[in-house]
């Protein structure tokens, strides 16, 4: 039940971002697979690029800068980052044991 | 894969599922041609958008799921009443609780919720459909198809048997070579990716499309608790989907993630599971709260206690969630700070929750209340619930659960809270919104029945698995010896399963009875409700409200009706009302789903491609689709309401 309002432009944000999309995570494909990289090195350049990516796409794709509920916003990106902290550094701390 | 272990053969009981099966399937194809319903079901069903149509497909695949988890659990307790029983041999008994476990959660206990949810929420908040209509059809076809992928294996190719939390390294390549666990890691993830539009899409609605007047601390408790399940679920089932991938992947492509070689790690997969798992039990426990807080105080007749304290409590509990689900496997060895942590982060829990039991009961303090059978089962939750909850604080003791962990009192724990806490919900839930599905009410008399068998059975099946697991018998053996003394507590568990399931026979009949004599609903507001679905007819109107309401404090329709305003519809004041096209899109991307995903089960990778290049297909297709829907027209607004009102 929208009203669609922004149909009349070409999306060129969304194809821009897509595109970089792309090209950064074959980049991360290609760090792997065919650098020759020591692997402590390669698994730091996968998660900057990961890290890029994601906030590419926030940006392109996800309207973050055009929501009229700013407070909502910050909130949900807030807690976000406090999951995703949670889960990556929780984990790490929990199977410490096994490396 | 060999065109003989295509289908499940060698099993009595396989062949028998085969027969009914296919005659199940005849039967409905003759009935709809028969009575030429095929239009029908396509129009009215198959293409609908309208969130009333989608929560009452959504309960029914629930009830049917139901029925199969229920029919695994049976068996599980036919094998086991007495010492060396030879009905079900040790990989079929896998088989049976790892199917039964996964239906239950992911196909049984999260749509009834969803259905309830889809049906009430855009009701109690005042709105004529979700955020995103189309969506939402999408997100319940993917379900269904997820399921039935699911429910096929049993009979094509096989069942996975590593369990419903199918730990690695037993569920990889190595050990569990057949498709069975091929079908658990992709149906779980379509059906996957429909809870997680599902989340969204109602997220968006709570947050954006509330009646004026509607602030969120007026919100009804059971759209609160939604909307706090819905942040939930978009922040659990994505580590989910990604497990799942990964799993996928090991199975399919050789990769090694969770492998025991090669620098995988299979305690991982458990870690990511249960990040995941602890705060899906939430999605489905959080909703429940809901709906006793929804019962109680109507049958209470009071305003719900302590409303701020119930807010407060559900988003500490949903924040604490993601903060325990170590308590899962302290006995993998994490070291005492580890399990220090996340036992003392658990038992933080048990105080919100808490909180919650003690407004229940000062809401039903000095309340005038009336015993339905939804208020039945909302008081039958708290003292069951209870021992459910105490017993987790129990297992939640790191150092003690070396003792209970993976024991019948596990078993015993996770049901009380399961069933006392979502199945409960779920039938007080149907019997209390019925009305609002069908325009009749479920017979009080058979629904009593069902109560009393099915809470009876409950503990007498469950409460002697706690002594049970302390005398040693652990979960998953599929058969045990004589000498040692579990015989009698396990005949009396059969018996307790044999009267829910007798229950469960009297609820159907129920639906069916009620279908056919029950009483008609008139009023649209049969409990004397406080909230706004019940401002509207029996059954609704699919536009839902010819006029939105507007809302001036909590229990927003018991003051409209206190104070007499808001009641009647201005005529003049009506206008077209703007409703979304049907559509068959999600129904069809979803059979590409099905054809996708049985392609990867049994890496035919063709039929694979060429499925999801008809999903990719139906996503440009909806991308450049111009439907803007439609308007009904103000006559036509009059006619239905005049109707609606006659019977008032
Ligand atoms: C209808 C009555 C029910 C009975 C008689 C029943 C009985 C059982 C039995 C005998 C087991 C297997 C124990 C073992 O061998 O380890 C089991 C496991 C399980 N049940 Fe139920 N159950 C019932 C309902 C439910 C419901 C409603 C849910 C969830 C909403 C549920 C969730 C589970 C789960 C998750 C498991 C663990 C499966 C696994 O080990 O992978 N059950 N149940
Ligand atoms: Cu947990």
């Amino acid at each position: 039940m929208a009203t669609n309002d922004h149909h009349e432009t070409f999306p060129w944000k969304h194809v821009i971002g897509f595109v970089l999309s792309l090209v950064l995570t074959f980049a991360a494909l290609w760090v792997v697979l065919s650098s020759g990289l020591a692997t402590k090195l390669i698994i730091g350049i996968i998660v900057i690029l990961a890290m890029l990516q994601a906030s590419l796409q926030l940006f392109m794709f996800m309207h973050m800068t055009e929501s009229d509920s700013g407070k909502i916003q910050t909130i949900n990106m807030a807690y976000a980052f406090f999951i995703a902290i949670v889960i990556v550094i929780g984990s790490i701390w929990v199977m410490w044991f096994v490396v | 894969m060999k065109w003989s272990e295509f289908f499940v053969t060698g099993e009595p009981l396989i062949y028998a599922a085969d027969v009914s099966i296919v005659l199940t399937a005849i039967g409905i194809v003759f009935v709809l041609t028969y009575f030429k319903k095929w239009k029908w079901l396509w129009n009215e069903w198959l293409t609908t958008v309208d969130h009333k149509k989608i929560g009452v497909m959504y309960i029914i695949s629930a009830v049917l799921m139901l029925f199969r988890g229920g029919v695994d659990a049976l068996l599980m307790r036919a094998q086991l009443t007495v010492p060396n029983m030879k009905f079900l041999d040790s990989q079929h008994y896998n088989e049976i609780f790892t199917t039964h476990g996964t239906i239950m959660i992911i196909f049984m206990a999260m749509p009834f919720i969803i259905g309830l949810m889809n049906i009430v929420v855009p009701l109690q908040i005042g709105a004529r459909d979700v955020a995103y209509p189309y969506l939402n059809a999408l997100s319940f076809w993917l379900f269904f198809v997820g399921a039935m992928l699911f429910n096929i294996a049993f009979v094509i190719g096989g069942s996975p048997d590593a369990g419903w939390t199918s730990y690695f390294p037993l569920a990889s390549k190595e050990f569990s070579p057949g498709v069975g666990n091929n079908y658990y890691a992709v149906a779980l993830q379509i059906s996957g990716i429909g809870t997680l539009m599902t989340g969204i899409n109602f997220l968006v609605t709570i947050l954006k499309m509330r009646a004026p007047g509607m602030t969120l601390m007026r919100m009804p408790m059971f759209t609160w608790t939604i909307l706090i399940t819905c942040v939930i679920i978009i922040f659990a089932f994505p580590v989910f989907t990604v497990a799942l991938a990964l799993m996928t992947f090991d199975r399919l492509f050789d990769t090694q993630f969770f492998t025991m070689a090669n620098g995988g790690m299979s305690m991982l997969w458990a870690n990511l599971f249960w990040i995941w798992g602890h705060p899906e039990v939430y999605i489905v426990v959080l909703p429940a709260f809901g709906i006793f807080s929804e019962v109680v105080s109507t049958f209470a007749r009071k305003r719900l206690f302590g409303y701020k304290a119930m807010v407060f409590s559900i988003v500490g509990i949903a924040f604490l969630s993601f903060l325990v689900w170590v308590h899962h496997f302290f006995t993998m060895g994490a070291g005492a700070a580890v399990n220090s942590f996340f036992s003392i982060t658990t038992m933080a829990i048990a105080i919100p929750t808490g909180v919650k039991i003690f407004n229940w009961l000062f809401t039903l303090r000095k309340g005038k209340i009336r015993f339905t059978t939804a208020m039945l089962w909302s008081l039958a939750f708290i003292p069951n619930f209870v021992i459910g909850g105490v017993t987790g604080v129990m297992l939640a003791m790191a150092a003690a659960d070396y003792q209970y962990h993976n024991s019948y009192f596990l078993i015993a724990h996770f049901h009380y809270v399961l069933i006392a806490g979502t199945v409960f919900a779920c039938f007080a839930g149907l019997h209390y919104w019925y009305p609002k599905m069908f325009g009749h009410i479920l017979n009080e008399r058979l629904g009593k029945w069902t109560f009393w068998l099915f809470m009876i059975g409950f503990n007498i099946c469950f409460f002697p698995m706690y002594f049970l697991g302390l005398m040693g018998m652990t979960r998953r053996m599929y058969t045990y010896s004589a000498g040692l003394g579990w015989t009698p507590l396990n005949v009396v568990a059969t018996v307790g399963a044999a009267l829910m399931g007798i229950g469960f026979i009297v609820l159907c009949y129920n639906i069916y009875y009620s279908a056919r004599y029950g009483e008609r609903d008139m009023t649209g507001d049969p409990w004397d409700g406080r909230t706004l679905e019940w401002a509207t007819s029996s059954p609704v109107a699919h536009y839902n409200f010819a006029i939105i309401p507007e809302v001036t404090d909590l229990d927003a329709y018991w003051v409209m009706k206190k104070t007499g305003k808001g009641l009647e519809i201005d005529e003049e004041k009506l206008k077209p009302i703007h409703m979304p096209s049907n559509s068959g899109r999600p129904f069809l991307i979803s059979i590409a789903f099905f054809f996708a995903g049985f392609g990867l089960v049994f890496e035919w990778y063709t039929m694979a491609i060429i499925a999801t290049i008809f999903i990719i297909l139906g996503l440009i297709l909806r991308s450049f689709d111009d439907d803007d829907g439609y308007y009904i027209s103000v006559d036509e607004i009059k006619r239905t309401e005049r109707l609606a009102r006659k019977g008032a």
